[in-house]
């Protein structure tokens, strides 16, 4: 066996280890250990992606001295190492445009725990991916929702804590359904391991046996993991979460965390019950009905808001909506571009918050769009990388938005009933997208209060108005009702250079992926061939 | 004619009557209680009393209307829910039906050959310990992380720069346990005992029913009883932030660094070189018994620093 073959275990475990360790650090330690633990499994996950390309095969690779229905087992294959490069870059990136906020966010003596949630959310997310076992799934799952909730709750915000009670209650929900259902799955096959559940799973639905207990763990299955990755009816808990933690975490979790379970689900869809049966069970289009809701719900709701941040959270139940609308409609084109969107929102979503951030520090702190107007002047960099990520998002040419559109509209074309929703639906959440971050983006471009009047403006004594006078008076208007005001000689913001570092970065991977889509997507198609 | 009992306030009937009616404490004066200290003077921003009238439901019908949609609603959810897991169960094999799937080849070859290929008189230990490690290793990370969530939450620091100018010693006191002769006699009597058992829990988990986690937790309830008894500066002669970190730093990494070097072996078919012993001997089913002694070093130091931080914010 390869060396290379190891390294999804050492990626795994060197994560926990540092973990582990990191709780005893000084928070500088913990940072550079994160850092370092990061690049570490960046460069494992590259060498593995570069070898199981070239090789072409799937492998699975024993947790212990027991084969497969006995022992735990990870498997890995393109789609696997991908994946867990994909990670690793957004991870390395979200922490490196969020570093000097964390340490402004968090407590002082408790920063070395932050680092210890990222290592564990990192362990989490790699072992999601890699893992072949349904129970190290739920393990994991755990882990993963524990870490979650404290990333929210470092800040000990008021905002913060609401927000981190309502996501432990919403994902210990999905966790329990998901536990039932896999009891109920154990209790029919007496496997825990996916390969050999499969093939008990095979036996019941060639015997007709035990159908009714089989579809229901299939069911709360998808609705564990539904409510956990936060599909349209489950997304209460997403925009106080994302809108309201430190930049890194609204990142990460944004960005990963309610990823991993989608890879999740489509792995136990895929390996375990297999595509057609959750298609013959409905399961597939109630999906797809309800990814359709939320593509235009979760637009329709980001319209409505007036903070900023708490409206890309929402473009987020969107975009999840895109996701489980490529599972539903059930085609292998469909599910890689699922697949490739999840990079996509993953790439795009991180970015948005760290430029938020940035143009949050540029308009004193607020993120109401009044005081973010003329941000995009004041903090350039950060200007133009909201300007990248919204566009991305949007779908325009170029950037990889666009080109998951494109895959979506292709998959869509000739499956029969779902075809023509899936077009409509995805044209008009592309112009609600449009709506609402053009506006921000025109916001940020556009300079506090308007310029100079249109019409001869007059105050109350009928004295025509000068445009500086009419300016003042704009301003002291804005100022009474709590909007931030800019100095007036356009005061520029620096960005740190970890943070400068990371927007420009985001940007061009960004870029790479709307522009070399085509190694991407042929990868994701070979591994997903081998997935099952 | 009416007769009315003269010492009608200190009879029986009397007291219970004010008990059901809720006027009176039965416990008052005999728990130790912690009265919360009155603050200088009542000052409500006004922005927060609009925030008060807008959330109470006597004030706001919209919301009293949601509130009670919201109840109905939930429940006949969580209702339906319950009805379709009950209906689901009768379809389920019979618990213990020799027929059932569960019990098949991968179930009976842990009771055929977990002695063999473990050296584990416990097979559930064998299991959860060697077959099934890595999940296991992930169990402990989970009580670990819990405890990070926990620290995070409520651990008190004073040089945090955050509690700069606020006042630290004030609640210092009310830390301290009432000094109860009874339960300080009966702990002197328990607690050697419940360690003593608890340790023997832990280090015969691959020979008799126990392991790492149930002997973690009788230790860890062992300590909790003790500090109740005794208050923090007895335990903290012996456990302190410091003891807590070493220990649990020093289990988990000795985990992790086993494991792997077990998984990288098994993975590699390559040799362990770790002798099973003579199953049923203490010394034997190789890295069984240590790994055993580190869950439950974990299992015992998470218990009691919930304990320590939910009861004053440190240890």
């Amino acid at each position: 066996m390869a060396f290379v073959y190891n390294f999804p275990l050492f990626s795994i475990i060197l994560s926990m280890f540092s973990a582990i360790i990191s709780s005893v650090l000084s928070g500088k330690w913990a940072k550079r250990v994160s850092l370092i633990m990061v690049c570490l499994v960046l460069l494992m996950s590259s060498g593995l992606l570069v070898y199981t390309h070239s090789t072409g095969e799937a492998v699975t690779y024993m947790m212990g001295h027991f084969p497969a229905p006995w022992g735990n087992e990870i498997r890995f294959g393109v789609l696997e190492a991908v994946m867990a490069v994909f990670f690793s870059i957004v991870m390395l990136l979200s922490l490196l445009g969020g570093m000097s906020h964390v340490f402004a966010d968090v407590e002082d003596t408790k920063t070395n725990l932050f680092f210890v949630l990222i290592d564990m959310t990192m362990s989490s997310l790699l072992a999601m991916i890699y893992t072949n076992d349904l129970f190290t799934g739920y393990v994991f799952v755990e882990i993963n929702t524990i870490a979650a909730a404290g990333l929210i709750m470092i800040r000990q915000h008021g905002h913060s804590l609401v927000a981190s009670i309502r996501y432990l209650v919403m994902s210990s929900i999905g966790s329990g359904l998901f536990l039932i259902a896999l009891s109920i799955l154990y209790g029919i096959t007496g496997e825990l391991l996916m390969v050999p559940a499969r093939d008990g799973v095979q036996v019941l639905r060639e015997s007709g046996n035990y159908s009714l207990p089989l579809l229901l763990s299939l069911g709360l299955m998808s609705v564990a993991m539904a409510i956990k990755s936060g599909l349209y009816p489950f997304h209460t808990w997403i925009p106080d979460t994302y809108g309201y933690s430190t930049t890194t975490a609204s990142a990460v979790l944004s960005s990963l965390v309610s990823k991993a379970y989608i890879i999740l689900l489509i792995k136990i869809y895929v390996r375990v019950f297999g595509y057609a049966y959750a298609d013959a069970g409905h399961i597939l289009n109630v999906l797809f009905v309800l990814g359709l809701v939320a593509m235009v719900m979760g637009s329709v709701e980001a319209i409505r808001q007036r903070d900023v941040n708490r409206m890309i959270a929402y473009s987020s139940v969107a975009q999840i909506g895109y996701i489980y609308m490529g599972l539903g409609l059930g085609t292998e084109a469909a599910l890689m571009a699922s697949l490739f969107h999840i990079m996509t929102h993953a790439a795009t979503k991180s970015m948005l918050f760290v430029s938020m951030t940035g143009l949050r520090e540029a308009s004193g702190g607020k993120t109401d769009r009044r005081s973010l107007s003329g941000a995009g002047y004041r903090n350039p960099l950060a200007g133009i990388t909201f300007l990248v990520g919204s566009l991305s998002m949007v779908g325009f040419p170029m950037l990889s938005g666009f080109i998951s559109k494109l895959l979506f509209a292709r998959a869509a074309i000739g499956v029969s009933g779902k075809m023509l929703p899936a077009l409509l639906v995805l044209a008009l959440s592309t112009i609600l997208n449009a709506i609402y971050f053009l506006r921000v983006v025109i916001t940020i471009y556009s300079p506090q209060g308007s310029d100079a009047p249109l019409d001869n403006v007059m105050d109350d004594e009928g004295h025509v108005l000068t445009p500086e006078a009419y300016q003042e008076a704009e301003r002291a208007k804005l100022q009474t009702e709590g909007v931030f005001l800019a100095p007036k000689a356009g005061a520029l913001v620096k960005n740190g250079p970890l943070m400068s570092v990371a927007m420009v970065l985001m940007m061009l991977l960004n870029f790479f992926l709307g522009l070399c889509s085509g190694p991407i997507t042929e990868a994701l198609l070979a591994g997903l061939r081998i997935f099952g | 004619m009416s007769r009315k009992k003269q010492d009608y306030e200190h009879s029986f009937l009397y007291h219970f009557r004010q008990w059901v009616a809720g006027n009176v404490d039965p416990l008052e004066g005999t728990m130790e209680i912690r009265v919360p200290q009155k603050k200088a003077a009542e000052t409500v921003a006004p922005d927060l009393k609009q925030i008060r009238t807008v959330y109470d439901p006597s004030k706001n019908k919209e919301l009293k209307r949601f509130n009670r949609l919201y109840k109905a609603s939930s429940l006949l959810l969580v209702l339906l829910l319950m009805g379709v897991l009950i209906w689901a169960m009768g379809f389920m094999p019979e618990i213990g039906a020799e027929a059932a799937p569960a019990h098949n080849a991968t179930a009976g070859r842990y009771v055929e050959k977990g002695l063999e290929e473990t050296g584990a008189v416990n097979f559930v230990t064998g299991m959860i310990l060697d077959y099934r490690a890595f999940d296991t290793f992930g169990e402990s990370c989970v009580l670990f992380i819990a405890t990070i969530c926990v620290q995070i939450l409520l651990r008190v620091d004073k040089d945090s720069s955050w509690r700069k100018g606020r006042k630290t010693e004030e609640a210092e006191d009310s830390f301290r346990p009432g000094e109860d002769v009874v339960l300080q006699k009966v702990s002197t009597v328990l607690v050697p005992l419940i360690f003593i058992f608890g340790i023997y829990v832990i280090l015969n988990g691959h020979l008799s029913p126990g392991g790492g986690f149930s002997g973690g937790a009788i230790v860890g309830a062992g300590l909790i009883l003790y500090v109740n008894a005794f208050g923090f500066e007895k335990t903290e002669r012996f456990f302190t932030g410091k003891t807590f970190k070493i220990i649990t730093v020093a289990s988990l990494s000795f985990y992790a660094l086993a494991k792997t070097y077990s998984f990288y072996t098994g993975a590699n078919h390559l040799p362990t070189g770790i002798p099973l012993g003579v199953p049923g001997a203490i010394l034997s089913s190789g890295l069984i018994l240590p790994l055993n002694i580190c869950v439950g070093m974990v299992v015992a130091c998470t218990m009691y620093a919930f304990y320590a931080l939910f009861r004053k914010g440190g240890f």
